[in-house]
């Protein structure tokens, strides 16, 4: 939480934002999942996007990290045109996906290699990062083990080392935490704000609002492919929790017991 | 329950059409052919009336067992089997085992291929229509006999992926199942041999076949016909105890199944080090073909492939032995170049959102392209060099050997070119990673055949050059056409490989999110 004052004095040292999202639109058949959504990350913040379950957060992450091509709008990290300069701004951009697969019949190690490979860097340097990383996320014993043999939680954190393997200058995480157990996501949590102190930006995506309130400076709350609110954590949540501010926001909240036969007695 | 069960897998079907039309238009296709298979059947049964009882006997008894063998083997080596409602999901369920089991069973034989099989099995009524109880049996025995087609098919499904509980288990028994296929092939080339040389070897063999549980109740109608009631009455007593062993051995690989259901055991592996990708260069086409090998080695869809290599020369060569002449050895180093060069084409299918990573890392589609096709070519090259030059000393053939690499050589890089852009633009339902080869998605073993004609089609119009010039070099015994044709065959070869991989991978720079979002959408 002491990050938060912190937070709009860094907005006026970094005139250009992390990442920058204008008029984004994307159609899903003829029902809009991201609708005329505009969004600003400011350099330097660790920010939380939540939403309810459809909300186009998944969605919006993969069009402005240059994996689905948008409708209209236009997306643009540390001012590099996404769209019009895929590989550059993909080279400041760490990701990781909800709900793709990897390529899990190489050892841990090999895939974090693969994906250092991939971005262009020489093998001394991936491979001595790749180990570092395998340590840093406790998975050193498991690096010689097929990725298809993780279990949910060791994935993630795989996952996570090859976001971080080139040095991106902006992490987008996609449900970082999902089934990862609590010692591990601890120690996630103490990496990413490690990177952000040394100035990096991190945009998660979560359903945790504990964790967003006590982890990230600032939110944006989502809700069918708008953005309802954005700003510094203190700023969104005002009095109340973050937890409680968006249901008042997004709303759907059910009062009542349910149907009388699932009550047992 | 188990009309539910069944309304289910049709549901499945739908919607699962309605979420790709193109699928739809591969099972329309498929429902077409095998109408088309089932008019001539149908119509070859009631015309089989005319013959004498013996013929008739001989070709129901033959065909029906071919059927069962087809239904229960050829699955596991062609398109799978459909597995619409996989049992394993259904496991959370209260369900008996036996509901489970008929509901399983009926839904079976409610697809394109159940229902042909069944009509086809039942207008064996027709060819018995002059012997009314034979024709009555025949309705009986073809219903029997469908299901035995039926459960033969999910017993081996069941046997063969569920068992062993361990991955590493379950994958090698899938490719262990192809070892008896490899021996199926010469069988069935020796036994066709002997056919040709005398005709009348038909009538005992299916004497023999009778006996068995393959063909015992195809057998029946033919035995009332004939007016031998008991052996009619053995025969059915077989075929009834073949269906209900291998309703008991499904039933026993389904509970199985269900009581442990995908097990991942922890299988601690030696740490390996960087395999593959110490050896390869650093760049990301070497790091491409680093993982595509290592997916070679490791992923059992890629072996269904790589089978191909042994058992195309000892088809030939049994097939060529027999004569007493072994220049159809030849064409082996060709097939395997064919075969192998255009494996690649689903490349991408089979990555799957895995996919995403090449995305993610912005890496360039020719550094993809070039890696996949390095990785094949390591092997594939070498190998069918190999076999040419193999092929040409067993058959003691040297004079054709420098058309034949022309042609070899040719087919290989042209097959890479092909593929390179075929695999960047289109996505294939292939069997998703992890899953047993041998599954197959409604529609998907169509459009998978099509696909393959077209790209055959491609490549072959692509390689004529260095064909023509090759064959007619052989034709006319002129050396310098062979020669020629290495030439071109290298040449013409390399360039096509290099439009492949310029196309496709300024295909794939363009179009990655839009495959990337197929990929997700048929996960």
């Amino acid at each position: 939480m002491t990050q938060n004052s912190s937070g709009s004095d860094e907005l006026a040292m970094h005139p250009i934002p992390a990442l920058s999202i204008r008029g984004l639109v994307k159609y899903f058949g003829d029902k809009p999942a991201v609708d005329n959504l505009d969004l600003t990350v400011p350099s330097g913040s660790f920010f939380g996007l939540v939403g309810p379950n459809g909300a186009g957060k998944t969605t919006t992450l993969s069009m402005a990290t240059g994996l689905l091509r948008p409708d209209a709008g236009q997306v643009s990290v540390h001012g590099v045109d996404v769209w019009s300069h895929l590989v550059e701004a993909k080279r400041l951009v760490g990701n990781l996906s909800d709900g793709v697969r990897l390529f899990d019949r190489l050892t841990g190690l090999q895939l974090v290699t693969y994906a250092g490979l991939l971005s262009g860097m020489t093998r001394e340097v991936v491979v001595e990062r790749a180990h570092d990383l395998l340590q840093l996320l406790d998975l050193e014993g498991a690096g010689g083990t097929l990725v298809i043999d993780y279990s949910a939680g060791m994935i993630k954190k795989i996952a996570l080392a090859c976001a971080l393997v080139h040095a991106p200058k902006l992490l987008v995480l996609d449900e970082p935490f999902e089934s990862v157990d609590p010692v591990s996501s601890a120690n996630i949590r103490d990496i990413l704000e490690g990177f952000v102190a040394s100035g990096g930006t991190v945009i998660v995506s979560s359903h945790a609002m504990d964790l967003v309130q006590r982890m990230c400076d600032h939110v944006a709350i989502i809700a069918q492919g708008r953005v309802l609110a954005a700003g510094t954590i203190d700023e969104i949540r005002g009095d109340s929790t973050l937890e409680d501010r968006f249901v008042e926001l997004v709303g759907g909240r059910r009062t009542g017991e349910g149907p009388a036969w699932l009550r047992l007695s | 329950m188990v009309a539910t069960l069944v309304k289910l897998r049709f549901l499945l079907l739908a919607n699962s059409l309605r979420k790709s039309p193109w699928q739809l238009v591969a099972v329309i296709l498929g429902g077409l052919y095998g109408l088309g298979l089932l008019v001539l059947a149908i119509a070859g049964l009631f015309v089989l009336r005319f013959a004498d009882i013996e013929f008739a006997r001989s070709v129901t008894v033959l065909a029906g067992a071919a059927l069962v063998v087809g239904w229960t083997v050829l699955p596991v080596l062609t398109s799978g089997i459909d597995q619409t409602v996989e049992p394993a999901r259904l496991a959370t369920f209260p369900i008996p085992l036996n509901t489970l089991l008929l509901s399983l069973a009926i839904s079976g034989v409610l697809g394109v291929p159940g229902l042909v099989t069944l009509v086809a099995a039942l207008a064996t009524a027709g060819t018995w229509w002059g012997h009314p109880l034979a024709a009555l049996a025949a309705v009986v025995c073809a219903v029997i006999g469908v299901l035995t087609c039926v459960v033969g098919s999910r017993m081996l499904v069941a046997l063969s992926s569920r068992i062993s509980a361990g991955r590493r288990a379950r994958e090698a028994k899938g490719i262990l199942i192809f070892v008896p296929l490899l021996m199926l092939g010469p069988i069935i080339l020796w036994v066709s041999q002997q056919f040709r040389d005398a005709a009348d070897l038909l009538p005992r063999i299916a004497n023999v076949v009778s006996w068995t549980p393959l063909g015992a109740i195809w057998a029946v109608p033919a035995d009332i016909a004939s007016g031998n009631p008991g052996r009619a009455g053995l025969e059915f007593l077989i075929g009834i105890g073949t269906l209900g062993a291998f309703l008991l051995l499904w039933r026993w690989g389904l509970a199985r199944a269900l009581e442990s259901p995908h097990h991942s055991t922890q299988t601690r592996a030696a740490a390996r080090g960087l395999g593959l990708f110490a050896i390869f260069p650093d760049t990301p086409s070497g790091a491409v073909a680093s993982r595509a090998l290592t997916y070679w080695m490791r992923d059992p869809r890629y072996a269904q492939s790589l089978i191909t290599v042994p058992l195309v020369p000892i088809l030939i060569f049994v097939y060529a032995g027999t004569n007493g002449n072994l220049a159809p050895l030849n064409v082996v180093a060709p097939i395997i170049a064919v075969l192998l060069s255009l494996s690649i084409y689903t490349d991408v299918s089979y990555d799957n959102t895995a996919f995403a990573l090449h995305l993610q890392t912005g890496v360039s589609g020719r550094a993809d392209r070039v890696g996949r096709v390095l990785a094949l070519a390591v092997f594939a090259v070498p190998v069918c060099v190999v076999l040419a030059i193999g092929s040409v000393w067993a058959a003691n053939t040297w004079e054709i050997l420098p058309g034949l690499l022309g042609i070899t050589i040719g087919i290989l890089l042209t097959g890479f070119g092909v593929s390179s852009v075929i695999s960047a633009r289109f996505v294939f339902m292939v069997p998703a990673p992890g899953e047993s080869p041998f599954t197959s998605k409604p529609g998907g073993g169509v459009s998978l055949m099509l696909s393959m004609f077209a790209t055959w089609s491609i490549l072959g119009i692509l390689i004529l050059p260095e064909l023509v010039l090759a064959v007619v070099g052989f034709a006319l015994d002129i050396a310098a056409l062979g020669w020629l044709s290495l030439v071109v065959g290298i040449t013409l070869g390399s360039t096509l490989l290099v439009i492949g991989i310029r196309q496709g991978g300024a295909i794939l720079d363009r179009r990655g999110p839009t495959l990337l979002a197929q990929l997700q959408k048929q996960r």
